[in-house]
C-alpha cells in the first residue's frame, strides 16, 4: 500500500511540483527578505513605521544620504579595500613563496615548518586575539590600518600556503627543469613559470582571503574601531547599536553592503562556488 | 629535481616573510595566550599570578556555562539543518533541470555576504515595531511577538546562522553528486527504478562520506561563531544567546578581564581540538583516514 503511494506520488508530476516548491521555498527564504530590506531602505522611519509592508511609492534617497554624509559610509568601504586588498596582496606574494618551497623542495627542517602551517589550521583568532593587542598597543599601531592588515595577513597565509604548497607540488617537474637547461634562476622560474601556472590556485586564494578578511568582525571590533579606520562590518556593528531606532538608515547600511558584494558575486561565482566546494574555507 | 648551488639561499630567503608573519601574530601570541591564562589581569596591567584561579572559575562561572551548553545545542542544530537540509536541496536541484543555476546562485548568495550585513538584517527582521515577522504577523490579524527574550534568542540567533550556511553543504554536497557517474542512474532507470529508489540506493550511499566530512566541519565550525550572534543579541538578553566567541568578547573586551579571557581563549582552543578528534573518531570509516581541519 505505502509502495503504492510512493510510485504514484512519485512518478507522476506530483513529485515535480512538491520538489519546486520546496526548491522555491528556500529560494525565498533569501530572497524575500532582501526585497523586503530595499524595500524599506528607500523609506524613512515614519514611513516604515506607518507601513513596514508597503511598497515605497517614490524613491527615498534620505537614508542613503544619511549614510554617506553621517556615518561615512564610503570611508568605510575605502578602509575595508585597502586593508582587506593589502592583506590579501601580501598573502599572494608571501604564501606563494613559501608554498613554491614547501610544495616543490626538499631539505632538512621541512616537516617542521609543514606541521607549523597544518596546526596554525586550528588556531583561531579567538586565541590569539589578547596577545595581538597588546602588541599592537605597545608598537602604537591601534586604530590605523595596519593593526588589521598584519593579524589577517598571518592567518591567511596558513590558509594560502595550505592550498598553494598542494597545487604546486602537483605541476609537473619537466617544465622546471627544462627552464633550469636554459639557465633560469630560481627566482625566473618562480615569477615566469610557476606563478602564471598556478593562476586558478591563486585566485581561489585570493577571493577567499579577501572575504574572510573583509567580513572578519571580531579583529575589527578590537583592533580597528576607531571611525576614521573602521571598516564596513565595524560601521555595521555601530549603526546596529547606535542607531537603533533609525530603521531607515539601518535598511540602507544593508542594502549598500549587500549590493556590491552581490555583483561581485554573480562576476565571480563560478570561481566562488568551485572554491567552496573543495571545502574553501569558509571561517566566519 | 636538479638542485642549485645556492638552493639553501633561496629556500631560507622564500620562507622568511611568511614565517616571520605566523611566528610574530599567530604562534606567540597562542603561547602568549596560555601563559596569560594563569594570571588576574586587568586591562592589560599589572598581572598577578592565580595560577589555576581562573580554570577554576572556568566552570563555576555562570555565563561560561551557558556559552558552553548554547554551543552543544547550536552543533546539533548545525548538523540538523546546514548540512540536512544543504543535502535535501542538493538531491531535490537534481531532479530537476530548469532553474537549477538559478537556485544554485541564490542558495550560495548568503554565504558569501558579511555575516555582519546579515546580522543587521536580521535584527531588523526581528524587531518588534516594523520587523518583518511582526508585520506578517499582525497582516494575518495576531498581535506583535517580542521574538528576542531570555526563552527565545538562543534560537533567535540559531536561525539566520543556520540558515546562512545551508547553501555552503549544499554545495559540498551537489559537488559529490555531481561526480556520481552517469551511466549508474541509467541502468538503475532501465530496471526501472524511480527517483526515490535512485536516491536511496545510488545517491546516498556514495556521498556518504561527503556528508560525514559536512558534518565534521559543522560541528567544529560552530565554535568560531560571533558576528551575527554579536549584532543581533550581543549574547543577551542576560547571557541567554551566549556563544564562545561572544562571551570571551565581552568578558574580555567590554569587563576587561585579560587574564580570564586568556582562559577563556585556552578552553576554546582546547574544546576545538577535542571536537576534531571525536568527530573523527565517531564518524571514521574503514575507507578514509581522518578529516581534521576545522573551517577548511
Amino acid at each position: 500500500m505505502m509502495d503504492k503511494l510512493k510510485k504514484v506520488f512519485i512518478k507522476s508530476n506530483i513529485g515535480r511540483i512538491f520538489i519546486y516548491a520546496f526548491l522555491i521555498f528556500w529560494a525565498l527564504t533569501t530572497i524575500a527578505p532582501l526585497v523586503w530590506v530595499l524595500n524599506n531602505s528607500f523609506k524613512v522611519t515614519d514611513e516604515i513605521m506607518d507601513s513596514p509592508f508597503g511598497f515605497a511609492e517614490n524613491l527615498n534617497w534620505e537614508n542613503f544620504q544619511v549614510a554617506v554624509e553621517r556615518v561615512d559610509i564610503i570611508r568605510s568601504y575605502i578602509n575595508s579595500f585597502i586593508m582587506s586588498g593589502t592583506a590579501t596582496i601580501l598573502v599572494l606574494f608571501f604564501g606563494g613563496m613559501a608554498a613554491y618551497i614547501l610544495g616543490r623542495f626538499e631539505f632538512k627542517f621541512k616537516k617542521f615548518f609543514t606541521t607549523i602551517v597544518a596546526l596554525g589550521l586550528l588556531i583561531p583568532a579567538f586565541s590569539t586575539i589578547i596577545p595581538v593587542y597588546d602588541l599592537m598597543i605597545k608598537l602604537n599601531l591601534i586604530n590605523t590600518y595596519l593593526a588589521l592588515i598584519l593579524p589577517h595577513t598571518a592567518s591567511n597565509l596558513i590558509f594560502a600556503i595550505f592550498v598553494l604548497s598542494s597545487y604546486m607540488s602537483s605541476l609537473p617537474d619537466s617544465i622546471e627543469e627544462a627552464a633550469i637547461v636554459d639557465g633560469a634562476s630560481r627566482f625566473q622560474i618562480f615569477t615566469r613559470i610557476i606563478i602564471p601556472m598556478s593562476r586558478p590556485a591563486l585566485a581561489t586564494v585570493a577571493i577567499f582571503s579577501f572575504l574572510w578578511s573583509y567580513n572578519d568582525l571580531f579583529s575589527a571590533l578590537i583592533l580597528v574601531s576607531d571611525r576614521s579606520v573602521r571598516p564596513i562590518v565595524v560601521l555595521l556593528n555601530e549603526v546596529s547599536s547606535r542607531y537603533g531606532v533609525d530603521y531607515g538608515l539601518q535598511a540602507a547600511a544593508v542594502v549598500l553592503t549587500i549590493v556590491p558584494i552581490f555583483l561581485v558575486y554573480l562576476l565571480l561565482q563560478d570561481y566562488i562556488v568551485r572554491g567552496l566546494a573543495r571545502q574553501g574555507s569558509v571561517k566566519e | 629535481m636538479r638542485q642549485f648551488e645556492d638552493d639553501k639561499k633561496v629556500i631560507i630567503m622564500f620562507l622568511i616573510p611568511a614565517f616571520a608573519f605566523i611566528f610574530i601574530f599567530l604562534l606567540y601570541p597562542l603561547i602568549r595566550t596560555f601563559y596569560n591564562s594563569l594570571f588576574y589581569i586587568l586591562q592589560n596591567t599589572n598581572p598577578r599570578y592565580v595560577g589555576l584561579g581562573n580554570y577554576q572559575k572556568l566552570f563555576t562561572d555562570s555565563g561560561m556555562i551557558t556559552a558552553i551548553w548554547n554551543t552543544l545545542i547550536f552543533m546539533i542544530a548545525a548538523v540538523l539543518i546546514e548540512v540536512g537540509l544543504g543535502t535535501v536541496l542538493a538531491i531535490l536541484i537534481n531532479f530537476i533541470k530548469r532553474g537549477a543555476k538559478f537556485f544554485r546562485i541564490v542558495y550560495v548568495f548568503p554565504v558569501v555576504v558579511s555575516a555582519a550585513a546579515l546580522g543587521l538584517l536580521f535584527s531588523l527582521i526581528y524587531n518588534y515595531r516594523v520587523g518583518l515577522l511582526n508585520t506578517i504577523i499582525s497582516w494575518l490579524g495576531y498581535n506583535p511577538i517580542r521574538w528576542i527574550t531570555r526563552d527565545s534568542s538562543l534560537w533567535a540567533v540559531i536561525a539566520p546562522v543556520t540558515w546562512r550556511y545551508v547553501g555552503f553543504y549544499f554545495i559540498i554536497i551537489l559537488t559529490a553528486i555531481t561526480k556520481i557517474p552517469k551511466t549508474l542512474y541509467e541502468s538503475a532507470e532501465i530496471e526501472g527504478a524511480n527517483r526515490w529508489q535512485k536516491t536511496r540506493h545510488i545517491t546516498l550511499p556514495l556521498i556518504f562520506s561527503d556528508i560525514r566530512i559536512s558534518i565534521i566541519i559543522a560541528i567544529t565550525g560552530v565554535t568560531k561563531v560571533f558576528s551575527m550572534v554579536w549584532i543581533i543579541t550581543q549574547g543577551g538578553p542576560m547571557n541567554s544567546s551566549q556563544v564562545l566567541g561572544t562571551y570571551l568578547y565581552s568578558v574580555t573586551f567590554q569587563r576587561r578581564l585579560f587574564g580570564y579571557g586568556s582562559t577563556i581563549a585556552v578552553f576554546i582552543v582546547i574544546f576545538g581540538l577535542l571536537l576534531v578528534v571525536l568527530t573523527n573518531k565517531l564518524l571514521k570509516s574503514d575507507d578514509d583516514s581522518g578529516y581534521g581541519t576545522p573551517g577548511m
